[in-house]
């Protein structure tokens, strides 16, 4: 895994940062922590641009630093930071779905920059979108400030924290870094829309209160605290020191949560998807984020809530919610009968029934359907031998046999040896066929990584290949533009488009929608490594099938 | 049983009675490969077309904007322009423009980022750069005494700093010439004879810093050799 991992992540580092940085990405993504002059030496790179790639990955939130017991500081990278670099058009896009313009311009500026001060944003996005904008309109940089704080409240942005600082001792750095934590959502009081009127960063301490109930008391004394310190950077600029970044889990789970809309959608119908998502709007509020499971919920609960527009009935919610439960996909769980039943969601259950979902269907693609009914067998009687499997299946025995084997090849299906006798002897031992979805979703993400890499590297070869076509079409395409904005008539026009000879053209034209055919693949295929990763991480404690 | 006995053992490749597995003889086994699988296996099942729509092409187009704006992003760091077979006239003026090599293009906000990583300034590079050739001269003047060179070198590095008042364009050439110092001290030498602005910079404190070897004979050949050659 780690080794695909480290492959595309440096990819990724080189199309993004150059290669310097992926140099040192790689090195510290194969090796480990290491100190700046242990990172020169070993990426044979001179100091200043170690130095530089160093200060781009902490620009980029990819990096953390902490110092070791010798007193020098020890760079570490996030090679699963770098690797949502493939997500982040899915960032941007979804900031635009639900903000608007401004929304995506503020998401993609930050994303650009890794973190900025909110003025900085603001003024950066308020100027392009008035680039945009025809002349004479203008947008008003408060709408972007209002959004920003929107983005905030809802935890897309986040503070950057300040790591421990050079100078202070262990035992203050730590602190510090907790105060942080605490008011990771706040927004300072000078760059607030409306100070007097609205005030985010009171409602969204508030709202921490609520979800985390022991750090209640300790958040309530917090800001006493820290006001005067913001208060004091607020002299010299309005928000000075003041950084943000995307907040990359909220908006995992805000994909999350969509995909488990979109599932229960299609299994069910939209009432069923409109109840579960008012109880995942319920337990915005309970449940800490990208917990496995949510608190149990009344639905009473869920009635109240539900959107007045659905105009859904007591009863008809009650059937909805006993469907929900008795579903085999175990997306909503009865937890008890109080309150007329409490339900809780799980999405560690509803992201594994996702996940199977897809290893079907990649059993399916690749296998052929009698392969994809052997495994979903395999799924629902967990354990199987070897003939058995070729009675339920309604497979011949040849076939049923070279299949299973293939899949068993192929790591797709795992074998548990049950002797008979202490000697192992082969025949006088079950041999019992299994499906692992843990190791299997695993293997399939090492694959995801490894495909993902090829696109990337396949795509910059299309490119090096037609280097010099690129540039031609590139030089044409400005004087082509030159010449229009100079107000050249038709037959000059032509002159200049004809310097690209019609192969040329067709050459330029495939290279184009091969390209285009390989982005595609990328961002599509990040869908899947999304659904692995996220279902994998909570699972460690899977028990082996 | 099976390969431990000389008569059986010999010209069997394997060591265990492949019957016991329920093979009757040894053609029933699979031949064994001695290459390595195609490179690109045949594809047995087509794969499905991608998705399209609205969405898909807006994130693309979305995927390929975000990707040209970064390699024009200060974020993206060029490698150092690769070994020049010749040094063309023209460079120094290309390196003018781009401002190669040269700080970061962005500044980050130092009270999160480790100290250690700010990269030097100009200034110190540059005086040890100046102070250089008098090194170079020392050096050959008195071999052997390193002492007293460190100390001479002190003692120059703070006059020079007084006096040091070089424009850009020099500072564009000795940045160059830092890259190249690297390389071998000969090349050093000659170098810093070709470039005159820097020999007459230095002048005045080479003769300041003559240790006093020439003290004897100050006639005027002496000081015309120069204590440096």
């Amino acid at each position: 895994m780690a080794q695909t991992q480290v492959r595309l992540g440096g990819l990724l580092l080189q199309h993004q940062y150059g290669e310097i940085v992926e140099n040192v990405g790689t090195f510290l993504a194969a090796k480990g922590s290491f100190p700046l002059k242990d990172i020169a030496d070993g990426t044979k790179l001179g100091m200043n641009e170690v130095k530089k790639a160093l200060c781009v990955l902490i620009q980029h939130n990819m990096m953390d630093f902490e110092r070791n017991r010798r007193g020098l500081l020890e760079y570490t990278i996030h090679i699963n930071k770098v690797l949502h670099i493939t997500r982040y058009p899915r960032y941007i896009y979804c900031a635009k779905t639900l903000y608007g313009d401004v929304g995506e311009f503020l998401v993609e500026e930050l994303l650009s920059h890794g973190q900025m001060m909110m003025s900085q944003v603001c003024r950066r996005v308020s100027e392009r979108i008035t680039q945009a904008l025809e002349e004479g309109q203008s947008v008003d940089e408060f709408q972007v400030r209002k959004t920003f704080v929107d983005l905030v409240k809802t935890h897309f942005l986040q503070r950057v924290a300040a790591p421990p600082s050079d100078s202070g001792d262990k035992t203050d750095a730590e602190t510090e870094l907790q105060v942080k934590e605490k008011e990771m959502f706040l927004i300072p009081p000078a760059m607030d829309v409306d100070y007097s009127k609205v005030n985010p960063s009171v409602s969204s301490s508030g709202k921490r209160k609520r979800e985390d109930g022991e750090e209640g008391d300790k958040v309530a004394k917090r800001p006493r605290s820290t006001s005067p310190l913001s208060d004091e950077k607020n002299e010299d600029a309005p928000d000075k020191g003041v950084y943000w970044h995307v907040n990359f889990t909220r908006f995992h789970q805000f994909f999350r949560d969509q995909a488990v809309l979109s599932a229960v959608n299609s299994k069910m119908d939209r009432y069923a998807c409109e109840i579960v998502r008012t109880m995942l709007r319920i337990s915005e509020k309970t449940t800490v984020p990208l917990a496995p499971t949510t608190q149990p919920m009344s639905s009473h609960e869920i009635f109240q809530n539900l959107p007045s527009e659905l105009d859904l009935s007591r009863s008809t919610l009650g059937e909805y919610l006993t469907l929900l439960a008795e579903d085999k996909t175990e997306i909503v769980n009865k937890a008890g009968e109080s309150g007329g039943g409490m339900y809780i969601l799980n999405m560690q259950k509803a992201l594994q029934t996702l996940c199977k979902a897809s290893i079907e269907s990649v059993v399916q693609e690749r296998f052929g359907s009698k392969c994809s009914r052997i495994f979903r067998l395999l799924l629902m009687k967990r354990h199987l031998e070897q003939k058995q499997v070729e009675d339920m299946a309604m497979i011949p025995a040849k076939e049923a046999k070279e299949l299973l084997y293939k899949l068993f090849s192929e790591n797709f299906v795992t074998m548990q040896e049950i002797p008979k006798t202490p000697d192992h002897a082969p025949s006088r031992t079950f041999y019992l066929f299994g499906i692992n979805i843990h190791q299997v979703s695993r293997m399939l993400l090492d694959r995801c990584y490894k495909a993902m890499g090829n696109l990337i590297s396949r795509r910059e070869h299309e490119n090096t290949e037609n280097r010099r076509l690129l540039e031609k079409s590139q030089r044409v395409d400005a004087i082509a533009a030159s010449l229009q904005s100079s107000g050249a008539d038709t037959t000059q026009m032509s002159e200049v488009e004809e310097m690209i000879t019609p192969p040329e053209r067709q050459q330029l034209n495939k290279l184009k929608h091969d390209i285009n055919k390989l982005e595609q693949s990328e961002l599509q295929l990040d869908e899947t490594i999304f659904l692995l990763e996220s279902y994998l991480p909570g699972s460690e404690a899977m028990v082996m099938y | 049983m099976g390969g431990r006995g000389r008569g059986r053992g010999r010209g069997k490749p394997l060591s265990f009675d492949i019957e016991t597995l329920g093979f009757q003889n040894r053609k029933e086994l699979p031949q064994s490969k001695d290459e390595p699988p195609p490179l690109y296996p045949p594809l047995e099942f087509k794969p499905v077309p991608l998705q399209e729509g609205e969405e898909a092409n807006y994130l693309l187009a979305l995927k390929q904007e975000f990707r040209g704006s970064m390699r024009e992003s200060p974020y993206f760091i060029k490698p150092q322009s690769t070994k020049k077979d010749i040094e063309r006239y023209s460079d120094k003026y290309q390196l003018n423009g781009q401002n190669k090599g040269q700080g970061l293009g962005w500044t980050p906000n130092w009270n999160t980022f480790p100290k250690e990583l700010r990269i030097r300034e100009k200034k110190p590079k540059r005086l040890k750069l100046s102070v250089k050739p008098s090194l170079a001269g020392t050096k050959l003047k008195a071999k052997g005494q390193k002492g007293d060179t460190k100390e001479a070198e002190n003692k120059l590095k703070r006059i020079l700093q007084a006096e040091e008042e070089g424009d850009e364009d020099d500072d564009e050439d000795e940045e160059e010439k830092k890259k190249k110092e690297a390389e071998g001290e000969e090349e050093e030498e000659e170098e810093f004879y070709d470039d005159e602005d820097i020999e007459e910079g230095t002048d005045y404190a080479l003769s300041y810093f003559d240790n006093g070897e020439d003290y004897l004979d100050a006639d005027d050949d002496a000081l015309e050799d120069g204590p440096v050659y």
